[in-house]
């Protein structure tokens, strides 16, 4: 896999199984975010063979990834919402675009937005969040349509500790529920929190090749 | 395509709602369907009128007397008698004094007495279908009807028709060349909103939109924006039409300018074929921005 001009990955042959739980870590620069990319078919490979659900990312169409994505939830390290509607709506956004009716689901979307703790946020314009808020809400939205896998960026980026052990127990009562979950992250307090939850592998990306770090850490 | 129409007032709002750049959109096609009232009132007048003069015209010639005023009644009895007895002529008539009169009056005034002047008798040829031997026929009243001149319109018909024929051309050129620069300006509006809308599009990508969803609600937004300001211009248009003074007797061309009967019904295509132009194009620059991003 290369990106840019220089090769970014090698020999890396990995499969997420459905219900396990991942870190992904490395140095700034080493290609997490790239990784999660060829996750959800945002880049293609150079060279070898990305699979999502079985079917071979170089022979699907524009429209089989869309479909693939209403099954990966992913959360952005800078989450983008449509910046004109409120909260609610960029939250039941992957239901819109798939058709559902949003009202109909409205019960869940209320229940999704306790859950995340945003209820009293749902009118407010993504603009007025705070980083935490913001992440929550993309959280929210990754795990709107029930999704299988769950990819997630870095989300505990740009906000403060107390905030990223509660995204965390997101995390954890999701994978409980049977996702599976990917995290990208360098935040070592974070991966130690988790390890205490749940079983999670971790993997490093060191040196363009993908390492499965020690069980202990 | 009702359901179409009617959207889907979810997917709408997707699109951050943009309020000059639709009204320019409303605007350039409403000028566009506004010029297209009027190149198409231009061919189907210049149709009428190619069809008339190549009508009438080749259907009817004319006969000049041109003898002393002692000989030119006998001469016209003459000309009647030949004309009567050749095959393909269906009637000859010779012009009563009044309609030399009304020939002339537009040149002289009213009250020429004509009777006293020395001016030729007329006499009107109506050809059947088979139609007449023009150079046998000279050839018959030359020696019959020294004074007889046959003019059998073709010599001044012809150049009128091809004219007109062209005037129609032009026309029709005209409504296509509106045609393709309104497709040209809804692209050009349909990219800058694309690009303009780009993280939107990235989102919609990213949480598993399909192109043509995304697509959709670009083109139905332009398409109803091409239909409103099209459906303005032409009723405009028609407006104008319909006051330009109406033809009269002694109109030339110009006044003839308009729609008559069910050619009235054309210009209500326009705002269709705005609509559908608008589809096309924003479906075309939509599509061609969709493919270049993951």
């Amino acid at each position: 896999m290369s990106y840019g001009g220089g090769e970014l990955f090698g020999d890396i042959s990995l499969t997420l199984s459905p219900g396990s739980f991942h870190f992904l870590t490395g140095p700034s620069g080493a290609g997490k975010t790239t990784f999660l990319k060829l996750c959800y078919g945002a880049l293609l490979p150079t060279a070898g063979h990305i699979r999502l659900f079985g079917a071979d990312l170089r022979t699907m169409s524009r429209d089989d990834v869309a479909l693939a994505r209403r099954r990966i939830g992913v959360v952005h390290q800078d989450v983008q919402f449509l910046e004109h509607l409120p909260v609610a709506d960029n939250v039941a956004l992957p239901l819109i675009v798939s058709g559902h009716d949003r009202n109909s689901e409205a019960e869940n979307l209320a229940e999704l937005l306790k859950w995340v703790g945003l209820s009293h946020r749902a009118d407010a314009l993504p603009a007025e969040l705070s980083g935490g808020e913001r992440q929550r809400a993309a959280l929210a939205r990754a795990v709107i349509m029930s999704p299988e896998v769950i990819l997630a960026d870095e989300p505990t980026g740009n906000i403060d500790w107390e905030m990223s052990q509660r995204l965390l127990q997101l995390l954890v009562e999701l994978n409980r529920m049977g996702k599976t979950i990917m995290i990208a992250t360098h935040d070592m307090n974070l991966i130690r929190a988790a390890k205490s939850q749940v079983q999670a592998r971790v993997l490093r990306i060191s040196q363009r090749r993908l390492q499965t770090a020690g069980a202990d850490l | 395509m009702t359901a179409f129409l009617a959207g889907d007032a979810q997917a709408d709002r997707l699109v951050p709602p943009t309020g000059f750049t639709a009204r320019l959109t409303i605007f350039a096609a409403a000028a566009m369907a506004f010029l297209t009232v009027f190149a198409m009132a231009l061919s189907l007048a210049t149709g009428r009128l190619a069809d008339r003069w190549g009508d009438e015209l080749a259907r009817a010639s004319t006969l000049r007397i041109s003898a002393p005023m002692d000989q030119r009644a006998a001469q016209t009895a003459a000309a009647l008698r030949v004309l009567e007895t050749t095959p393909g002529v269906a009637a000859a008539r010779a012009l009563s004094e009044d309609e030399q009169r009304a020939l002339l009056e537009p040149w002289f005034g009213p009250d020429l007495p004509v009777a006293s002047l020395p001016i030729p008798q007329l006499i009107e040829v109506i050809e059947d279908d088979a139609g007449y031997d023009a150079a046998g026929l000279r050839l018959r009243l030359a020696a019959e009807v020294p004074g007889a001149v046959l003019d059998d319109h073709t010599r001044w018909r012809r150049p009128l028709i091809t004219a007109a024929d062209r005037l129609r051309l032009l026309g029709w050129l005209s409504i296509g060349l509106i045609g393709a620069a309104t497709a040209a300006m809804i692209t050009m509006a349909a990219q800058a909103a694309l690009a303009a809308n780009a993280q939107v599009i990235a989102v919609l990508r990213l949480v598993g939109a399909r192109d043509a969803y995304i697509a959709g609600a670009f083109v139905r937004r332009f398409t109803l924006r091409a239909l409103s300001g099209a459906a303005l211009g032409t009723v405009l248009g028609m407006l104008a039409v319909l006051l330009l003074p109406s033809a009269q007797a002694e109109a030339g061309f110009l006044t003839g300018l308009g729609f008559q009967g069910w050619h009235w019904v054309w210009p209500l295509v326009i705002p269709i074929l705005g609509a559908a132009v608008a589809y096309a194009a924003t479906w075309q620059a939509a599509h061609r921005t969709l493919k270049e991003l993951s």
